[in-house]
């Protein structure tokens, strides 16, 4: 009909409006839990190789939400994230699909992916103890266990309770301990906190350097960033103030979380967002995570920067699997709050 | 059968329900959110963190309100009726932190006085202090330090809005009080505030809804208030419709404000008189303008130049590297998006302000404060809100032109700037709207009478009489709203569009890492753009005297009640 097929061709005229506003030429769109300055140097490396554009948002929170709301018409490809669980809600959501990739397959080994593919490791990070030079003689502290001795009380600093990666650590601890005991864990801990948590990891190293405290948790990566910053001086002498000290290498190892990504299920560029996840696994990008952002690549073999080598050098990681850690994420967060960690 | 005044009325009356319901879409469907929730989380909040929730937000409060009071009738006092060094200076400058954001300033503030910053090292250099354990200092990331950042930036709403009303308020009233005996004080707490009371109540009501709504001061000095609750209920306990259950609860705390606004509003209906042309300061000597100097002199440099000195700094030691076409893309986007949502916010403030103005029945007030309840929702919640109502939409429009013409279009609204702005009008009308209500109560309803008699339509006697009066009354909600849209952050990080950026998300991507060498310049234009509105803010304040006057002039006698 007449007034049909001239409606079809105005509406046909506005999705392509829209569509060169989100769909054009080769791209790739991005929800990114990630921050900007952990991830824009390695999408650069990929537009340059491979001519796909990728843009992104980025955001804290909020961002699985946006993707459930939008439903089959979201632009968005893939998602970014910085912890497990939120890779466990957006599974849990169902706002994924699989893919089977060989080259995934090959790069990433079994327990840093999904096993029907909806969702892959790409980088792991460890949870340190950091602990002064000065005020902390190596071997006296060598285990998460050891935190609530009370020789340590108010000498240990950290980040809020309800930040991702202190209740991964906590899930572990009940995976290993069982609820009673790390409460019990987490009350000596609280006793012994130099201050009310506050801040990121960093600035618990800073703490550390001002005399605030002597032992903080924090990620590994932040090591690396810290003492190679240049526009920054003053966090090379925060990072040398510390030593690093993985937990745990006697017995279980260290407590390990990833960095993933997942294909969104109705990703728009489907093909160009699994070059990106292979791109993201290979041999360029891992390397690029472990000299550029100081993660730990989970492709095997992938050659560990300098910087990593001098400072962390091999060690035992605790390979317990992710989603048991995080089955027990919300028995942690319960127990925050019970202990009333953060206040 | 209607007549035609009824028909009239029963337009307006649509009017003001439709635009009411379309910004309260986005509570509701929070609301809604609320009535779902995967488990019920009261009893363990009950039984562990709630009550440490309730009392941290309410201190919070309770301290933003006290020193917002006292710094901006105290201020917006002084300036307006006594006569001092530097009064005309502090006329305009007091606005200035206004345009500061709260984060900002706590970043700012954080940076001078924590242990390693210049503040202790020079005092533990000065004292030969060694540590930490040597010496008392105030802890800046603390209560005390949240309501002081809080309270410096947001004073300027209660001094704009009792300045505003001492200035109108009849020299004669209070000469007459002096002439019976009363001393100045008496006359200020008699006289003066009891006639200022309802500004004084808006101007506190946004003050605290601000402080509610509050997410990046009080997580970054790890105050935990129930805002800090929303987001922990949501994030690390994946309860959304917890979260909306404890943000719709805290709707109850705005309820309680926007009923206090309104009865501070009708128990005084005055409308504007010919303010004394003689107006007479106090003329303050010795120490006394020593003291006001001070006063005065402390909020500006401790809410604004303090803050612009340090960022400047930093902004300045790196221009080069900093400044870019991205960053100018960036800037431009702020503005872009913060003029409309201005321009939006003061058009259907000024319909729904005009429309309770004709029909101040019950119905219509009831959707005039719903309107308003978008101000009281945590950002990131709030943009939530904002997702459901429009990605519905859009979904729906795609599957019926799917089912019916084969073509797939995707999203229209969710993910583009138009949901931005809308988030920005839902979040901010209530700003738009109680500037343009209270400059509209001031207009004489004889003046309303008159028109009509003479055969105007309530549209032409808007358009030709109200309109002209309420100028200062649209420019100050839409300014303000204009500065509230550059600061405005979680919303914006949620629902930009693909590699958005404003200068707020800017700010906070580096300043939220610590770095706040990199977000400085950022900062810095908040706060410069935020000045332009600022400076034609203060100038319309002063500009109201002699406008009103001349545009009143003819108007009925003074009805005071």
């Amino acid at each position: 009909m007449f007034t049909r097929s001239l409606f079809q061709k105005a509406i046909a005229t506005v999705g392509l409006i829209g569509a060169i506003g989100a769909n054009a030429a080769e791209q790739v769109n991005i929800y990114s839990y990630r921050q900007p300055f952990l991830i824009e140097p390695i999408l650069q490396e990929f537009t340059e190789k491979t001519g796909i554009e990728t843009k992104v948002v980025y955001a804290s929170k909020g961002l699985n939400e946006r993707l459930q709301r939008e439903g089959r018409n979201s632009p968005a490809d893939l998602v970014l994230t910085s912890n497990t669980s939120s890779l466990m809600d957006l599974l849990n959501k169902q706002l994924t699909q699989p893919v089977s990739s060989e080259i995934l397959e090959d790069n990433i080994p079994a327990q840093f992916r999904d096993k029907a593919g909806n969702w892959f490791g790409l980088t792991t990070r460890a949870r340190l103890i950091y602990a002064s030079k000065d005020r902390v003689k190596p071997g006296e502290i060598t285990r998460y266990e050891e935190l609530v001795d009370p020789k340590w009380k108010g000498r240990i600093c950290t980040r809020s309770g309800k930040h991702p990666y202190t209740l991964s650590l906590i899930a572990s601890m009940i995976a290993h301990h069982g609820e009673a005991e790390t409460k019990e864990w987490l009350q000596g801990v609280k006793a012994n906190l130099a201050r009310k948590p506050q801040g990121n990891d960093r600035a618990q190293v800073k703490a550390i350097s001002e005399g605030v405290c002597d032992l903080s948790l924090g990620n590994s990566y932040y090591f690396g960033k810290m003492i190679t910053n240049k526009e920054q001086p003053e966090q090379v002498d925060w990072a040398k103030s510390v030593n690093l000290i993985f937990p745990n290498q006697k017995d279980r190892g260290t407590h390990m979380f990833i960095s993933g990504a997942a294909l969104t299920k109705h990703a728009p560029n489907r093909e160009n967002a699994v070059k990106l996840l292979e791109f993201l696994s290979g041999a360029d990008a891992q390397y690029a995570y472990a000299e550029k952002n100081f993660e730990f690549p989970v492709r095997p073999g992938t050659a560990r920067s300098e910087l990593i080598k001098e400072y962390m050098g091999e060690f035992k990681e605790d390979d317990l699997s992710l989603t048991e850690i995080g089955s027990y994420v919300p028995a942690a967060s319960r127990m925050v709050d019970e202990v009333r960690f953060d206040f | 059968m209607l007549n035609r005044a009824n028909l009239s009325a029963s337009r307006w009356l649509l009017l003001v329900a439709t635009i009411s319901l379309l910004v309260a879409l986005p509570v509701l469907s929070i609301f809604w959110l609320a009535f779902f929730p995967e488990e019920n989380i009261w009893p363990h909040l009950l039984d562990t963190v709630l009550f440490h929730y309730v009392s941290s937000t309410l201190i919070l409060a309770g301290g933003v309100g006290l020193v917002t009071l006292i710094a901006g009738v105290g201020s917006a006092w002084l300036v307006s009726m006594c006569q001092f060094p530097g009064r005309r200076l502090f006329e305009w400058a007091l606005l200035l932190p206004f345009a500061v954001p709260a984060y900002v300033i706590a970043y700012v503030y954080t940076d001078l006085l924590e242990y390693a910053g210049p503040v202790q090292k020079s005092l533990r250099a000065w004292f030969g202090w060694q540590t930490a354990r040597d010496y008392w200092f105030p802890e800046i990331r603390s209560m005390g330090g949240a309501i002081a950042m809080l309270s410096l930036v947001l004073f300027p709403y209660v001094y704009m809005l009792s300045r505003a009303a001492f200035i109108e308020q009849c020299g004669s009233i209070r000469a007459a009080s002096r002439s019976l005996g009363c001393t100045p004080w008496q006359s200020f707490l008699r006289v003066s505030l009891p006639m200022a009371r309802p500004a004084i109540a808006v101007g506190l009501s946004l003050v605290l809804m601000e402080t509610l709504n509050d997410f990046g001061t009080v997580d970054f000095f790890a105050v935990r208030t129930l805002s800090v609750g929303i987001y922990d209920t949501w994030l690390s306990r994946g309860n959304l419709g917890g979260a909306a259950q404890i943000a719709c609860s805290t709707l109850i705390f705005v309820v309680l404000l926007i009923t206090l606004e309104r009865m501070g509003r009708a128990r005084q209906k005055h409308f504007v008189q010919s303010p004394n042309s003689q107006r007479e300061r106090y003329v303050l000597c010795g120490w006394r303008a020593g003291v006001a100097l001070l006063f005065c002199g402390l909020l500006l440099v401790a809410g604004f130049i303090i803050p612009l000195l340090v960022l400047g700094g930093y902004a300045l030691s790196n221009f080069s590297s900093y400044w870019s076409e991205d960053f100018i893309q960036i800037a431009s986007n702020s503005l872009l998006l913060s003029i409309a949502a201005a321009l939006v916010s003061v058009l259907l403030g000024l319909l729904l302000a005009y429309g309770k103005r004709l029909q101040p029945k019950r119905p219509v007030r009831l959707l005039v404060g719903f309107s308003k309840l978008g101000y009281a929702m945590p950002g990131a919640v709030l943009a939530i809100g904002v997702l459901i109502p429009l990605a519905a939409f859009d979904n729906a429009v795609d599957a019926f032109l799917r089912e019916h013409f084969d073509i797939s279009i995707g999203l229209l609204l969710s993910g583009s700037i138009f949901a931005i702005i809308f988030a920005y009008t839902v979040r901010f009308l209530a700003v738009s709207t109680g500037a343009i209500e209270s400059s509209l109560e001031k207009v004489t309803p004889s003046m309303d009478r008159a028109a009509r008699s003479l055969g105007r339509n309530s549209w032409q006697t808007l358009w030709a009489v109200h309109l002209p009066l309420v100028r200062t009354g649209l420019l100050t909600g839409g300014l303000v709203v204009f500065v509230d849209c550059m600061k405005e952050l979680p919303a914006t990080l949620l629902l930009r569009p693909f590699g958005f950026d404003t200068l707020a998300t800017y700010v906070y991507q580096f300043a939220s890492d610590e770095m706040l060498e990199r977000s400085a310049l950022g900062a810095l234009l908040i706060v410069l753009v935020g000045l332009i509105p600022v400076i034609l803010l203060s100038r319309s304040i002063g500009w109201r005297r002699g406008e009103e006057r001349t545009a009143l002039a003819s108007s009925e006698a003074p009805a005071l009640s």
